[in-house]
């Protein structure tokens, strides 16, 4: 990924470091932190990342060290042989009350009505180190709270300067949309001239969601229609599930991360009143019948390449603002999503004979930038607004939640059907490298016309930023390409610009480790869940009777009596769509 | 070669122009030309004299009379008096308080107790000629650098002196030096930091502004030491006229071949560039000072790793403060031993210290190191005007701690003032006296750390206001007793967590003034009272007077 | 063709339109040098006035860095201004030197004079008055500066007599 690597570990010589009076050997230039966790001993933390590069901002974590003058940041300071440390100190612990204590004075006091609540780490901190009473005045930050877009809320109140979306939204992401401003106690993470992030470059992708230890970034909670939608008996609610929910919505209840769920989250959806519980992963499949036919139109017909996919609305969002010039290499498929919600207003409605006005799509994803891209001006080929309402995996959690269901006592269902069946292909469309060996799966047979025997791609899968392959389809070589997380992207993007090599083909997550990572998802999502989530992914691959997208009957029936054939007159109609060029700036 | 049987010196220092120096000169330039003495008498404008107080100041060589406050006015009578008639001008010479009327420099008790080493060309040459500069001794040091001494060499000399950093932190200069050229790489670094921003401190706008090519030929001799062909020079904003001669000596040093490729022949080459602060007193910690130059805004790093390894772009760096590379040239030339002479064992050398507040000689000076607090104030500072009670001096600017009379007799060094909870620091020197309120006096102290903090981290960002609060509180009668023991718990939070000097330094001068005038913050707190009738409220009206009443 | 600005400060009512070409130039000349951001802040600021929205978003597209970066680099420092100024910017020292030398009562004659506070401009857009930090003329306190000259032994009276150099 985008942190910077530091030589091996193993590579260092051992040193001798006495963390409260415990002996610890560690390689040199560990920090204190590393030390004290190999000893046994809980620092508190906050502006500490494991995924990032350190900061040493806070100062929650301060230590006293033998001979140093001052505390120092256990985060940062790396340790001698023969150091002695102690972090428990009268000293210390005053230090770390004042700190926080001071923190919590410019915060808004309400706790309970937060997103946050209980998943808090400034709250946790303040439990943790026994804080009753604030010793200054409170004195809030007066920031309005910033709702321009259909996907996060900003709440500059709640930031605590930690610095931790700084990181991610220009290392990881590339993006830029936050940086700290003014000075002093005016300091403070916001978009240039505290501009609402409608208007500006922000993906919407939701990784500063993650990095965020407060609620000063979260999801626009969008539950109350739902819930309402759910009561009204002339609604017909149908829910959506994007592949990467089955493998981490266990989290927001309770649940191991890496622990699939996927028969209990359509019981957890049944229960909690949906009409119909459909599957994203059906039009997951849809979205390889129609792009893999596009690839292989433009390849045999010279259109442009390399064909970039197009499931990823902070992607998409980046790539307007970013490199618009690059907007026609873009698929014109629309992501699943999309696809499902077109088609669950006419298909559907029109095979089971529903009024399409009457039906509401809600879809349930790992993602932030969905609930903008449902709400995209150009999402309404199907006469209706094609999706209606999208959740978070964490909005459903707290649904199921809210509802009472005991999730991990729920039998495992099936989903509907036909709008429910779906391959390993679609499955992995979760994970990075999925979409790209789900469209190789596919796109192999179509081309040489023969089965496909060893259908794992594993070139492409994995937490490397930029992987390439060159594949062979029976003397066909296809230059691929597969990115995660947008700075990735724009490398790989640059890479294009300047002509290195011939791509042909190339998969585009926003998120690091694909949707799994996605801003939607449980906190925290950390590379290390992140990892836990993939491997979940294609065990549910690996678990389905039928793993290739042009051999589920669902997709073939829908082609055969209401589409056509992929690319045809109806597929351009409902199943793609085109971009807009934004500001670069 | 053109002989004058005379020179008018006129103080072109910022200070002196302020009251109108520029107007006497060219006053001069015209009558002498109007007498047809030009071609006889020359006019010089020099840098900083010290005398900041009684400006515009010119000198007359070669008998070294000093005239003082001069207006363009007095310009006629001092040409038909003192040049065409050789006799003094009595109305305009410079007075001690003793009502002796003293005539030339050399005599001066001003002058007397002073060790100019940095200051020797400042108030002597024209700050924008090259060729004074050399006439002067300039450009000797690193000559004899470059073609007589090895890099090794050289980095031995400054570690024998036993130099220590004069911008305020007064770490060895040449242990610095041994640091960065044992540090790995090619490209390395030396910047020199005139990023002066401690209030009370003027010395390094001075310095500049009077001998701007100390400063080149300190850095390149900085630069042949450690192995660096680069330096930058980081410069206020503020200070146009510094910034101004510095550029000017650059172009000067360069077309004589004294700044570039292939120094006197010798192979090595260095170049300097100026660049420009934007108002930021932060910016004056070496690493924020690296953030700032690098584009950024001017944020302090993580310490270790230290500049000598990961500096200026990530190179090893040498950052030196102006005085201390104004140091150099001398010792080169003369040798450890002769700047040992100066100055104390562990403090070895001369400081310049800049005098403010209620002193009569407001202005700079150059002393030996280990001269106390007394003699300062009241030998070569003159007292305290008007003849009032001192009440306290605080040492090293607004970081620095506060001295009662009590602490008078301190010498003046690095380690003898940090034994007593003070600092040198950069050499500011602020007195004041018992006319003043000593919380009112904290109040400004805070108030300049909360507008100066730069915000990175949590305890300085939210300390240096919340001190401020308090302070303010206590200024206008509201403060609790509580307040206090915040401010204690703050103050013992800041000194040992924040991530920068600034951070740790802030809540100093507040609590040296606690420390030793408790009972005006209790007269505050207890009795809502304040004894010098200095405080009011925030709405301005006196609420606190002397005699405790009030709104 | 875009009518340049030229030097002098102006004030919200005359919001003229900016020389984009001018700005690239300035762009183009300091590009490649490292640091080269506050370079290129101060001369697009000398030239407009002060930094609108419009030069820091050209600045941000020539030197490829993102807008909240330049945003978050010009907010930092007191030199800098994203708003627009008056005619005149005057900066009080108000740090502990001047202000035992009576910068108070300097800094009330002044805000009587303006009737402004800190931070503010006055109504007829001449001048905006600002607090600073010590400006290093410590030797001549209380001082202030106007744009980029310096004042210094200021009296309540004597400051006041300074503004009129500028009416």
């Amino acid at each position: 990924m985008a942190v910077a690597t530091e030589p091996k570990p193993e590579a260092r010589p051992l040193v001798k470091v006495t963390i409260n009076g415990t002996v610890v050997e560690v390689p040199a230039g560990s920090t204190i932190l590393e030390a004290a966790e190999k000893a046994g001993v809980r620092i508190p933390t906050l502006c500490h990342h494991p995924d990032q590069a350190v900061k040493g901002v806070c100062r929650v974590c301060v230590v006293e060290v033998e001979k140093s003058r001052t505390l120092q940041p256990a985060c940062a300071y790396p340790v001698s042989d023969g150091m002695v440390v102690g972090t428990n100190t009268p000293a210390v612990r005053e230090a770390r009350k004042v700190i926080v204590e001071l923190m919590l004075s410019r915060h808004p006091a309400d706790c309970l009505g937060c997103a946050r609540n209980k998943r808090c780490e400034l709250q946790s901190l303040a439990e943790e180190l026994g804080i009753r009473e604030v010793r200054f005045p409170r004195r809030e930050k007066e920031y309005p709270k910033d709702t321009s877009t259909p996907a996060l809320v900003r709440d500059p109140s709640k930031c605590v300067v930690c610095r931790r979306c700084v990181f991610t939204c220009n290392e990881v992401q590339g993006v830029g949309a936050l940086f700290p401003a003014y000075r002093g106690h005016k300091a403070l993470v916001v978009p240039a001239y505290d501009s609402p992030l409608a208007e500006i470059v922000c993906a919407l992708c939701g990784q500063c969601v993650h990095a965020c230890p407060t609620g000063a970034i979260t999801e626009r909670d969008d539950t109350d229609q739902v819930w309402a939608a759910l009561a009204d008996p002339s609604k017909h609610v149908v829910v959506q599930t994007a592949p990467a929910i089955r493998a981490t919505l266990g989290e927001e209840l309770g649940l191991e991360p890496g622990t699939l769920v996927t028969g209990k989250m359509v019981a957890a959806l049944r229960r909690l009143g949906f009409d119909r519980v459909f599957d994203t992963d059906f039009t997951a499949d849809l979205t390889i019948m129609e792009e893999g036919s596009e690839l292989i139109h433009r390849l045999t017909k010279g259109g442009t390449l390399p064909l970039l996919t197009s499931c990823s609305p902070g992607w998409i969002k980046f790539i307007e603002h970013f490199y618009p010039d690059l907007l026609p290499n873009v698929s014109t498929c629309k992501s699943p999503q999309q696809m499902f919600g077109a088609l669950a207003k006419t298909y559907y409605a029109q095979k089971f004979g529903l009024d399409p006005a009457s039906i509401l799509v809600v879809s349930i994803m790992p993602c932030t930038a969905k609930k903008f891209e449902a709400a995209r001006p150009e999402m309404n080929s199907s006469g209706y607004r094609d999706v209606d309402v999208v959740l978070t995996s964490r909005e459903l959690g707290r649904m199921i939640r809210e509802a009472g269901i005991d999730f991990e006592r729920l039998e495992e269902e099936p989903f509907d059907e036909p709008l429910g069946i779906s391959t390993g292909a679609a499955a992995i469309f979760g994970a990075t490298g999925g979409v790209m060996e789900a469209a190789l799966r596919t796109a192999y047979e179509l081309v040489t016309k023969k089965e496909l025997k060893d259908i794992d791609f594993t070139t492409v899968r994995g937490m490397a930023g930029i992987k390439e392959a060159t594949v062979d389809l029976d003397g066909t070589k296809l230059n691929v390409a597969v990115a995660h997380g947008l700075g990735n992207a724009r490398q790989l993007l640059e890479r294009v610009k300047r002509r290195e090599k011939d791509y042909h083909f190339i998969e585009i997550m926003a998120c690091p480790g694909g949707c799994i990572g996605g801003g939607g998802q449980p906190i925290k999502t950390t590379n290390t869940v992140r990892v836990r989530r993939i491997e979940a992914i294609y065990r549910e691959d690996a678990r389905m009777a039928i793993r290739k997208s042009h051999e589920n009957p669902a997709i073939i029936q829908l082609y055969k009596e209401f589409l056509g054939e992929p690319l045809g007159h109806k597929s351009h109609e409902l199943l793609h769509t085109h971009y807009t060029p934004r500001k670069r700036v | 070669m053109h002989f004058y049987r005379a020179h008018v010196l006129v103080c072109a220092g910022t200070n002196c122009s302020l009251r109108g120096s520029r107007a006497v000169r060219e006053r001069l330039a015209g009558e002498l030309a109007r007498r047809g003495l030009d071609g006889e008498i020359k006019v010089v404008e020099t840098g900083c004299f010290g005398l900041c107080e009684q400006g515009p100041t010119v000198v007359v060589y070669p008998e070294g009379v000093l005239y003082c406050r001069v207006t363009p006015d007095d310009v006629p009578e001092l040409v038909e008096e003192h040049l065409l008639k050789g006799r003094r001008l009595e109305r305009l010479l410079y007075r001690e308080t003793a009502a002796k009327a003293v005539q030339t420099v050399p005599q001066m008790d001003f002058f007397q107790g002073q060790v100019r080493v940095v200051l020797r060309r400042c108030g002597v040459i024209d700050p924008d000629s090259v060729e004074e500069y050399i006439a002067h001794g300039g450009y000797q040091a690193l000559g004899k650098a470059l073609t007589q001494m090895k890099p090794a060499e050289v980095v031995e000399e400054i570690k024998a002196s036993g130099l220590r950093g004069r911008g305020g932190a007064g770490f060895p200069t040449g242990l610095k030096w041994e640091f960065a050229s044992k540090a790995k790489g090619d490209v390395k670094y030396i910047v020199c930091n005139a990023d002066e921003g401690e209030p009370g401190t003027f010395k390094d706008r001075l310095i500049l502004e009077g001998d701007p090519h100390a400063i080149l030929e300190g850095m390149a001799i900085a630069g042949y030491a450690v192995g660096a062909r680069k330096g930058y020079v980081y410069i206020r904003g503020e200070y146009g006229l510094s910034i101004q001669r510095l550029e000017r000596a650059i172009l000067q040093a360069r077309e004589l071949g004294l700044l570039g490729e292939d120094i006197f022949g010798s192979g090595f080459g260095f170049d300097v560039e100026v660049r420009v602060g934007a108002g930021a007193y932060v910016c004056g910690e070496e690493t924020a000072l690296f953030e700032s130059l690098e584009g950024g805004r001017g944020e302090p790093r993580l310490k270790p790793p230290y500049p000598t390894e990961v500096g200026l772009f990530g190179k090893p760096t040498v950052i030196n403060n102006v005085e201390t590379l104004a140091n150099v040239p001398p010792i080169i030339q003369n040798g450890p031993k002769w700047f040992r002479q100066f100055g104390t064992e562990r403090c070895p050398g001369t400081k310049v210290f800049t005098l403010t507040g209620d002193i009569v000689n407001e202005g700079l000076i150059e002393v030996p190191m280990g001269i106390t607090l007394r003699e300062v104030i009241f030998g070569i500072g003159g007292g305290i005007p008007g003849g009032r009670g001192f009440k306290m001096a605080q040492t090293g600017g607004t970081s620095g701690g506060c001295l009662p009379v009590q602490l008078l007799d301190v010498p003046m060094d690095y380690d003898e003032l940090a034994k007593v909870g003070a600092a040198l620091g950069s050499g500011a020197l602020l007195v004041m006296d018992d006319t003043h309120c000593i919380v009112d006096i904290a109040r400004v102290f805070a108030r300049f750390f909360e507008h100066e903090s730069c915000g990175k981290c949590v305890p300085c960002r939210e300390g240096t206001m919340r001190i401020h609060e308090i302070v303010c509180r206590i200024a206008t009668g509201e403060a609790t007793p509580k307040d206090l023991d915040n401010l204690e718990a703050l103050a013992r939070t800041m000194a040992l967590a924040c991530l920068c000097p600034l951070g740790q330094a802030a809540p100093v001068p507040v609590m040296t003034t606690l420390k030793y005038f408790r009972d005006e913050y209790e007269a505050h707190i207890y009795e809502k009272r304040c004894p010098t009738g200095t405080c009011r409220t925030l709405a301005g009206r006196p609420a606190l007077t002397a005699a405790g009443k009030g709104v | 063709m875009l009518i340049p600005m030229g030097g002098e400060r102006m004030t919200d009512k005359a919001k003229p339109v900016l020389d984009l070409g001018r700005i690239d130039e300035i762009v183009s000349r300091h590009k490649g040098r490292e640091g080269a951001l506050l370079p290129v802040l101060r001369e697009v600021q000398d030239f407009v006035g002060y930094l609108p929205r419009e030069a820091l978003e050209r600045v941000a597209l020539g030197l490829g860095l993102s807008l909240s970066k330049v945003y978050g680099v010009a907010t930092f420092y007191t030199l800098f201004y994203t708003e627009p100024k008056g005619r005149h910017v005057i900066r009080v020292c108000e740090s502990a030197p001047c202000h035992v030398q009576g910068a108070r009562e300097v800094v009330e004659a002044l805000q009587k004079e303006l009737g402004v506070s800190f931070g503010e401009t006055t109504p007829d857009g001449r001048f905006t008055l600002e607090l600073v930090s010590c400006l290093g003329v410590c030797g001549v306190a209380p001082a202030i500066m106007v744009d980029d000259r310096v004042y210094g032994n200021l009296t309540p009276e004597t400051v006041v007599a300074v503004l009129q150099e500028y009416r």
